[in-house]
């Protein structure tokens, strides 16, 4: 039988504040246990919350650029369950009224197909700390857990998807996208690693054609856009292989381990939660007006979206080609120097996208870390536009600023004397001396059929090419070639 | 010394008629010989006393004291004393040294008053007879067989036996004016966001409001002026400016109109009773007021409307302790679900678990609606019953409560029948108003209250009205014999 | 509306109170009478009222996102049961 995946996908994005939610207490990370744990983060008889205005205005901003209803007023309840690293025994979320309603995002998970993935809602809430599973033990020698409060009260917008998710692919392709928009926004930083998204599937098999969703299970503890595609795929077979041997999928919580890469019960979450969702007494309603949300609105950045759009229209580009280059900030950003610098897009598409981010991969750097900025890429480019150069100079020039071999591609240009040759005399005393020392291939290409030729340069060009180590301009050999072999 | 109230304290302060510290060491005399029968204080601060007695006599020397500098006074334990232990009456916090100032004791501490100590209570405020403390029960000056209210019962004690000239009191059912009436003293309930909850240990947050507890409405007033104002630390609370409370307490009471609910006299007010609270009415109508029957038509259900809201509230504010960060843990867990259950388990009294159970059950899965949205669509019929009559009148009088202060262990083992004693009070607290209980008779020596209502923000109407009654009458200068 | 010793241990369990046995019995009948009391609410409509949750009619106010609040870790462990290493200390936990 043919299985189809049925995937919804809830996103943690931690936002990119200065203090918690609630309280004045830094969110930076990687400090000393506790130590910006505040009496309110600490959930101390007594404290209170008090709002915090960035939270409110990233979550706008997030909602104006997936195109959202926004919750002129939301509601700020308390989800109530016992966990230690929950300090008041409730975490502070939205329930009913979140700030951020309906919204569509767009994704191409692959060249040409592209997807609109409803998002349900998205609202704020406080995160919990973290638990230290390190050995401690208590005077009874038994293992202890450590508990670290730092990360409580740390914002967090959750971002809820609608099932329209139908395979790991989309799923990546959908979280790429989300990412792309709150780093664009400056929301986030999106470091997956630090934690700064973190991401629960809802994943469901069944039947292709069938209307009704079959039973889910969540997967939890998904952080690495590396691990999303295997969890959800591992747990898509799990599935499959479950019902096709009769058994039936349970409604449950799974955690995923990476280093087995599989998906186990959670056993936290064994019994049925009841969370006893109600308002938050300590909050009040959070009421937004039009004015406000037109404020924010100006302040809005070109979005991933229109930035791909305004490529296709006005650079030419191809939809595919915009898709990546706009994908992220800083790719938008690195190619829109590199164009500003050459003046000429797809010249500077097919670089960045080509060379560029070969070379990048390779190594497993980020672009806002490539050993060549787009100054140098731009003015290589712009090289290879006025034929200062030609291609496979350009290359050389490519590999030596990437080594730091030089500052800048003229200068490169200069020491290496890859200057391109487009005088005809020297290139023709070049293809002479060719011609010369090679009669032998002369004489055959000579007697070849006229159909056969055309191959048969391509030896003089190398030749000729190696002669002038790779100095002289392609297509003016080509010319001379011909002539001169009659 | 003792028999003087706040105004008369901070006037004989700034005459120079006595010291702060000679002052302090009176009332830290009166609290050693006299509180062992009362067991009204949970921790007292003589130290800490005399250092703030001795400062306040130094700011006075370099003429900057203000106006109750040198004062003292006693604050309930369930307010957060910096450095001192804030127990909430209860076996979870016995050992809980603050770490920080609740506003309202940083606010007294501004003013320049010493702190005497904190007073006993019921258990997270969960009471309205003090029997519910871990650190006993705290009888009534008046009669050592009665209860002194709650769940403010300590400060009203403390006040009524001469202990502290004041103390601060928070009220979510009645908790400052049920036990000011018990005890002869006067306690104000402010509106709902007058003053700061920050560092006041929350039982039901949208009900809670902290206010003074004195012998007079002026004094009441004096320690309001320092308790009221704007906390950018409290998201309930209100941005709005706060007056004089003193200047407000000379105004004729001539056109006043005053309401009285038909519902607030039914047959569970005895005779005696009514007479009395009819008596002080009178004593407004020589005042010049005039004097109208009204209805608050939804009265009874505030008690079930309450009784869902509070221990709805509590139940997920009480879930913090947990013995994990502070406060109680039992003996040798042994996982966490064993750390939890029995640390709370053994941690809580009977009466804050049962409200903590009943709010659990009324915020679950399927009883939601029926419970508590259902508690909060009445909360709102209620308010706007007082919304209405405050179109008609200008404050709303009755009985603070039914009867009385009943016996000690006589409601304890049925808390229903301890539910019905707030009657009168509960609904003031769902609509956010403020109400004030004066001293106004005595029935077999056990005080009378009679309490005062005003809409959102009036305190200096209702301060005014209560002060020109009290110039009008001298209940509350009795004191009762235990404390002499 | 009689409540079952099995709700109120349902309900203790998810308030995660350690409840004796001895004193189920008590907590049920107090349980029912309280939710006998409650239930005078049942019959009242209240069809168009919407819920009160706050008694003044006021909206959160925003606080200015700044970093104010300073490490004070061993200030507040000082009320704290168990720990080490600046953590707080609980028994295991199994996820």
């Amino acid at each position: 039988m043919e299985w189809e995946a049925v995937i919804g996908l809830e996103i943690h994005v931690q936002l990119a504040t200065q203090s918690k939610i609630f309280s004045g207490a830094s969110i930076a990370f990687g400090s000393e246990p506790n130590t910006q744990a505040c009496a309110i983060d600490l959930g101390l008889p007594g404290i209170l919350p008090v709002l915090n205005e960035s939270a409110v205005e990233m979550a706008v901003k997030f909602g104006l650029g997936v195109e959202a209803e926004i919750g002129m007023k939301s509601v700020f309840e308390r989800k109530n369950y016992f966990y230690p690293d929950l300090p008041k025994g409730y975490q502070t979320t939205q329930n009913d009224l979140p700030i951020v309603g309906t919204g569509i995002i767009e994704v191409e998970p692959e060249e040409g197909k592209i997807r609109q993935i409803r998002i349900h809602h998205a609202h704020l809430e406080e995160d919990a700390g973290k638990s230290l599973h390190e050995t401690y033990t208590d005077d009874h020698g038994r293992g202890m857990t450590g508990i670290d409060l730092n990360r409580a009260g740390t914002p967090l917008l959750e971002i809820v998807s609608e099932p329209d998710i139908r395979s790991a692919k989309e799923a990546i392709a959908y979280i790429k996208a989300i990412h792309s928009i709150v780093t664009y926004l400056g929301i986030s930083d999106g470091n997956m690693a630090e934690g700064s998204m973190r991401c629960d599937a809802n994943v469901s098999v069944r039947p292709k054609g069938q209307e009704e969703y079959g039973t889910r299970a969540e997967v939890k503890n998904i952080n690495s856009f590396k691990f999303i595609e295997k969890a959800i795929n591992h747990e898509i077979e799990r599935q499959i292989e479950l019902i096709e041997d009769g058994g039936r999928v349970k409604q449950e919580t799974r955690l995923y381990d990476s280093e087995k890469n599989e998906t186990r019960p959670m056993r936290s979450k064994e019994e049925a939660n009841d969370y006893r969702y109600f308002p938050c007494p300590d909050l009040l309603p959070v009421e937004l007006d039009e004015a406000y949300i037109e404020h924010i609105r100006s302040e809005m950045p070109e979005l991933p979206k229109q930035k791909k759009q305004r490529f296709i229209d006005e650079l030419g580009l191809s939809s595919y080609d915009a898709g990546v280059l706009s994908a992220t900030r800083p790719m938008a950003e690195y190619f829109e120097q590199v164009k500003d610098r050459c003046n000429d897009a797809k010249l500077a598409a097919n670089w960045v996208m080509g060379e560029l981010a070969g070379q990048l991969n390779k190594e497993g750097l980020d672009i806002e870390n490539s050993p060549v900025s787009a100054q140098q890429l731009g003015d290589l480019v712009a090289r290879v536009m006025d034929n200062t150069i030609n291609g496979k100079a350009a290359k050389q020039v490519f590999a030596a600023l990437w080594a730091g071999e030089g500052a800048t591609a003229d200068d490169i240009i200069d020491a290496k004397g890859l200057k391109q040759v487009t005088d005809t005399g020297a290139i023709a005393a070049v293809v002479d001396e060719v011609l010369a020392s090679n009669p032998q291939q002369v004489e055959q290409y000579q007697a070849a059929p006229e159909d056969k030729r055309g191959k048969m340069v391509g030896f003089f060009v190398g030749q000729v090419m190696k002669a002038s180590k790779g100095t002289a301009n392609p297509q003016m050999v080509n010319q001379l070639l011909k002539e001169k072999l009659g | 010394m003792h028999n003087k109230t706040i105004a008369e304290l901070a006037k004989g302060l700034a005459d120079g008629d006595f010291s702060s510290v000679e002052l302090t060491r009176h009332f830290l005399g009166r609290i050693d010989a006299l509180d062992s029968q009362y067991n009204s204080f949970i921790t007292v601060t003589p130290e800490q006393a005399l250092a703030q007695a001795k400062a306040a006599d130094e700011t006075r020397a370099s003429g900057h004291a203000k106006a109750l500098t040198g004062v003292p006074m006693a604050h309930k334990d369930i307010f957060c004393t910096n450095g001192v232990l804030t127990t909430c009456a209860s076996k979870m916090l016995a050992n809980f040294v603050a770490p920080y100032d609740a506003t309202v004791v940083s606010n007294f501490n501004h003013a320049g008053m010493v702190s005497l100590g904190k007073t006993n209570m019921d258990e997270f405020a969960m009471g309205s007879s003090n029997e519910n403390s871990y650190f006993g029960a705290v009888k009534n000056p008046w009669d050592l067989k009665a209860v002194p209210g709650g769940s403010s019962g300590g400060s009203a004690a403390a006040v009524a036996a001469r202990l502290a000239p004041g103390a601060t009191g928070t009220d979510t059912g009645g908790s400052i004016r049920q036990p000011a009436a018990f005890c002869g003293i006067t306690g104000l309930k402010p509106t709902y966001g007058r003053v700061s909850r920050w560092g006041m240990v929350a039982y039901a947050s949208s009900l809670d409001q902290g206010g003074p507890m004195a012998r007079t409405a002026e004094d009441c007033a004096l320690m309001l002026n320092e308790m009221a104002g704007f906390d950018p630390k409290d998201s309930t609370s209100l941005k709005k400016s706060v007056p004089d409370y003193t200047e407000g307490l000379d105004q004729p009471l001539s056109g006043l109109r005053i309401g009285l609910p038909k519902e607030y006299f039914g047959k569970e007010l005895s005779a005696e009773m009514s007479d009395a609270i009819m008596a002080s009415v009178k004593e407004f109508e020589k005042l010049g007021a005039t004097i109208q029957e009204i209805s608050l038509p939804n009265t009874m259900l505030a008690i079930p409307s309450y009784y869902i809201i509070a221990p709805a509230e509590a139940s997920s504010n009480l879930s913090r302790f947990d013995g994990v960060r502070y406060g109680y843990r039992c003996e040798n867990p042994e996982n966490l679900e064993d750390l939890y259950k029995r640390s709370r388990g053994e941690g809580f009294g009977k009466e804050v678990q049962r409200r903590i159970l009943v709010g659990t059950y009324a915020l679950s899965e399927g009883y939601y609606d029926a419970y508590y949205r259902k508690a909060q669509r009445i909360r709102r019929l209620i308010q706007q019953d007082f919304l209405n009559a405050f179109n008609e009148v200008d404050l709303i009088m009755g009985p603070t409560t039914p009867t009385p202060a009943f016996d000690l262990g006589s409601n304890s083992d049925d808390p229903v029948q301890m539910y019905m004693e707030d009657i009168y009070t509960l609904a003031v607290n769902l609509a956010g108003l403020p109400g004030i209980s004066v001293p106004a008779g005595q029935i077999n020596g056990r005080p009378v209250g009679l309490q005062i209502l005003a809409g959102h923000f009036k305190e200096s109407q209702l301060l005014n009205a209560a002060h020109q009654f009290q110039k009008a009458t001298n209940w509350h200068q009795l004191a009762p014999s235990s404390g002499e | 509306m009689a409540l079952e010793r099995s709700d109120v241990e349902k309900v203790a369990h998810l308030a995660r109170l350690k409840i004796e046995d001895n004193d189920i019995p008590e907590y049920t009948r107090n349980l029912s009478s309280i939710l006998e009391l409650v239930n005078q609410m049942q019959s009242v409509d209240i069809e168009g009222t919407d819920p009160l949750a706050h008694p003044l009619d006021a909206t959160q106010r925003l606080r200015h996102d700044e970093v104010t609040e300073s490490n004070q870790r061993e200030h507040f462990q000082q009320n704290a049961p168990a720990t080490e290493a600046g953590l707080f200390l609980v028994p295991k936990v199994i996820e």
